[in-house]
Order: structure tokens, then C-alpha cells, then sequence
């Protein structure tokens, strides 16, 4: 698809992604890296939008954005003071770290570009895909998704208790 | 220039590439609990990506719903692990990864 437009957009949100996932570790401030994930999971979710994934796209808004980035900065606020200056979080291991990123990314670009191409087939997954969503549910994947159901099930009760507010502590 | 311009399955694993460095990054480098979380979310959000990256040029559903079931377990993970999280600031009084040597108070 060379549509110019496409093109264009697809660049912008792929550089307000990289840009602010970047952003993420790059900076020592913690509460920056959590107002940055915002936008990075919602340059994802706009790229899930080009690959013709719509369902995914607003799962991943009201998840991600409204559970997850919600719960992580609850986190960064119950464990360091918003008023507080030490919110600076320290890094060590720098230089192995660098290494380590432009080693994955250099070896699995390298690997992606030098492998003999990928061949799409025919049928490429086109405009919505919510309907075909609920039918595997139902019927190909109806055990994974009660499995699934109960698993956030217990995992949220086990949550729950885990950082209950303990009176007899202390 | 025409590898550039035309949007397909290259530049999607490219870019999923570099979420997957930078989460690494993160959960390598940085000290406090939390970023380390952002670091894994980083990381399944490449995952997901190329999932739907495969399933859109392959034509089928199992790369859609993998990664349906992916965001699910990672609001799990987020839950517990910030469960987790809290509890050790409650006794260690920080969050930093590298000071957290015991097992039990």
C-alpha cells in the first residue's frame, strides 16, 4: 500500500512511539517516564489501528491507558512522595546496558533485513475484524478464554489481599 | 526509496525491535521497581506488535487473539507485581532493586 498519506501517518505515529518510549528510560525522573508511557502505548495502539487489528487497538486504550499506566502511577505515588525531590531513580550498569540495546536491535534488524524476506500471503487481514474476533471466542478459543477469565480473577483477588491495608502490623 | 514508502511487514518488526531494546534497556539499567515494570510493559508491547504484524500479512486470527490474551495477562502482571511492590516499600521503606538482599524481614 504506497498511498503517500499512509505513509506519512504511519511514520508520525512510529515516531511518537520510539520518541517517547525512548523518553521512558531515558529519563531519571519517574513520573515523566510514567506520563511518557502514556503516549507510547497510544502510538501503539494507533499502529495496531494500521495493522487492521481495531479490537486490539481499543482494548490496548482501555487497558493499557486506563488500568495499567492508572495502576503504575499509583505505584510511583505511594512510593516516593509527589512533594518529595529524591523521586530521581538511579541507574547503574550503563555500558552493558548500552551494548546490550544496540546488540539486540543491530542483531535482529540484521536478521529481519539479510533473511531471504518474509512472503505475505494472499489474503492479508482486511478492514474490521471484531466479527471474526467473537466467532474464534466462541468456538476455537472458548477454553483459553474462560481460562484466561479466571486467571485475572484469582490473580486480582491475590492483588488485592497482597497490598491490603494491614492494622494489626506495626 | 521504494522499501521506505511502502508500509509492510519490515517496518512493523523494526519497530517492534526497538521497543524490545529500549524495554531490555530499561529493566537492565534502572534502579527503582516501577521502571523496571514500565520497562516489561515496554517489552510485551513489542510482543504484541508483532503478533499482529504476522497476523496481518499471514491472513489468520491466531496472532489476534494471542495478543488479546497477552494484554490480559499483562494487567495481571501489573496488578500482583505492584501488589509486590508496595509490600516491600512497606519493609524495606524503598523501592531500589539493587538494596533488596533478603528474604524475610
Amino acid at each position: 500500500m504506497s498511498n503517500p498519506t499512509y505513509t506519512v501517518i504511519f511514520y508520525l505515529f512510529a515516531a511518537i512511539t520510539v520518541c517517547s518510549a525512548a523518553f521512558v528510560v531515558f529519563t531519571r525522573n519517574v513520573i515523566y517516564s510514567a506520563f511518557s508511557l502514556l503516549f507510547t502505548f497510544f502510538g501503539v495502539a494507533a499502529l495496531y489501528v494500521f495493522l487492521s487489528a481495531d479490537f486490539i487497538a481499543v482494548t490496548q486504550v482501555v487497558v493499557y491507558v486506563g488500568g495499567i499506566l492508572v495502576l503504575l502511577l499509583f505505584g510511583v505515588m505511594f512510593t516516593n512522595g509527589i512533594m518529595q525531590t529524591g523521586q530521581k531513580s538511579e541507574v547503574f550498569h550503563i555500558v552493558p546496558g548500552t551494548f546490550l540495546l544496540a546488540g539486540i536491535i543491530g542483531a535482529l534488524l540484521y536478521t529481519f533485513y539479510t533473511s531471504h524476506g518474509w512472503m505475505p500471503s494472499e489474503s492479508t487481514l482486511q478492514g474490521s475484524i471484531v466479527e471474526r474476533i467473537g466467532f474464534e471466542t466462541m468456538s476455537r478459543y472458548v477454553l483459553p478464554f474462560e481460562m484466561v477469565s479466571i486467571l485475572l480473577l484469582a490473580a486480582l483477588i491475590g492483588a488485592a489481599f497482597l497490598a491490603r491495608f494491614d492494622k494489626s502490623g506495626k | 526509496m521504494e522499501q521506505l514508502t511502502t508500509i509492510g511487514l519490515n517496518h512493523y518488526l523494526t519497530l517492534s525491535a526497538i521497543l524490545l531494546g529500549f524495554g531490555l534497556f530499561a529493566v537492565m539499567t534502572r534502579k527503582n521497581a516501577i521502571v523496571v515494570l514500565m520497562g516489561v510493559e515496554l517489552i510485551l508491547n513489542a510482543a504484541n506488535i508483532n503478533f499482529l504484524a504476522f497476523s496481518k500479512y499471514n491472513g489468520g486470527m491466531e496472532g489476534v487473539m494471542f495478543a488479546l490474551f497477552v494484554i490480559v495477562i499483562a494487567a495481571a502482571e501489573a496488578a500482583i507485581a505492584l501488589a509486590i511492590v508496595i509490600n516491600i516499600f512497606k519493609i524495606f521503606k524503598s523501592v531500589d532493586v539493587s538494596s533488596i538482599d533478603s528474604m524475610k524481614e
